[in-house]
């Protein structure tokens, strides 16, 4: 299966945009890369081993959080796992919230 | 650092700023980075602001809408290089929202302001650093015409 790497992310993970791993589940997919990728991991989860809060984590077209077993959530060596950091902003609620 | 877009994406976000005004409007640039930097935009993609309880000040894009984007995207040869999204009423300058919530290192975010209901300025800021340790830095943007010509903006 093929794990789609973001633009901010590919810098920790040899500069590429997509990699092939072999796993079982979404968990095992994203475990083998940060192991492979050692700078990755920091990007990837929280020191508690949690995913951080602004990634995204999408097997082919659904979020994880919504499916059955959330991360550990089979796949097949055809699906796609995209890792997405969240796309946020605004000007903010202060009329004086300028940079 | 430096973003290059045609007019024509350029006036197309902008645009999206006046038709979803006194709200933010936002979309994802796509094109390619190159060696040194520079962002090439080769398309402008409007997305929806799923933030309906504060439009007005505030924004966000679907990650599954940006799942799609990115599929077409990777089928085009493109990449995802940046995003864009307007200020009702207020500078296009990045705000506290702005980098606490930016985190695609490495792209460049286009703010236009909106004043009144008409694009003014439209400005772009690089995203810089580790999330730990994460900035804006201003970029030029420079206006690419049918006829190949440069007009920095």
């Amino acid at each position: 299966m093929k794990v789609l790497i973001p633009t901010p992310l590919r810098q920790y993970a040899g500069k590429k945009s997509s990699i092939d791993v072999a796993a079982g589940t979404v968990g095992e997919a994203l475990q083998l890369l940060a192991t492979e990728n050692p700078d990755l991991r920091r990007h990837l989860y929280t020191d508690d081993g949690d995913l951080q809060a602004y990634i995204n984590v999408y097997l082919n077209d659904d979020d994880i959080r919504y499916l059955e077993g959330k991360e550990n959530a089979t796949v097949k060596e055809s699906d796609t796992v995209s890792i997405v950091p969240s796309i946020a902003g605004g000007r903010g609620s202060s009329a004086f919230d300028f940079s | 650092m430096a973003l290059k877009i045609a007019e024509s994406d350029w006036q197309k976000l902008r645009h999206h700023g006046e038709e979803t005004y006194p709200h933010e409007c936002c979309g994802v640039l796509l094109g390619e980075i190159g060696e040194d930097d520079t962002r090439f935009v080769h398309a402008t993609i409007p997305c929806r602001n799923t933030r309906s309880d504060s439009p007005q000040n505030r924004y966000h894009i679907d990650p599954g809408e940006l799942v799609r984007i990115q599929r077409e995207a990777r089928g085009r040869g493109l990449d995802i290089v940046g995003f864009y999204h307007s200020h009702p009423d207020c500078a296009a300058r990045w705000s506290q929202t702005d980098l606490a919530d930016a985190h695609w290192t490495g792209c460049s975010y286009v703010i236009t302001s909106v004043e009144k209901g008409r694009a003014a300025q439209t400005s772009s800021f690089a995203l810089i650093g580790e999330e730990a340790s994460k900035r804006f830095e201003d970029e030029p943007i420079t206006l690419e015409n049918s006829l190949s010509q440069e007009i920095s903006v």
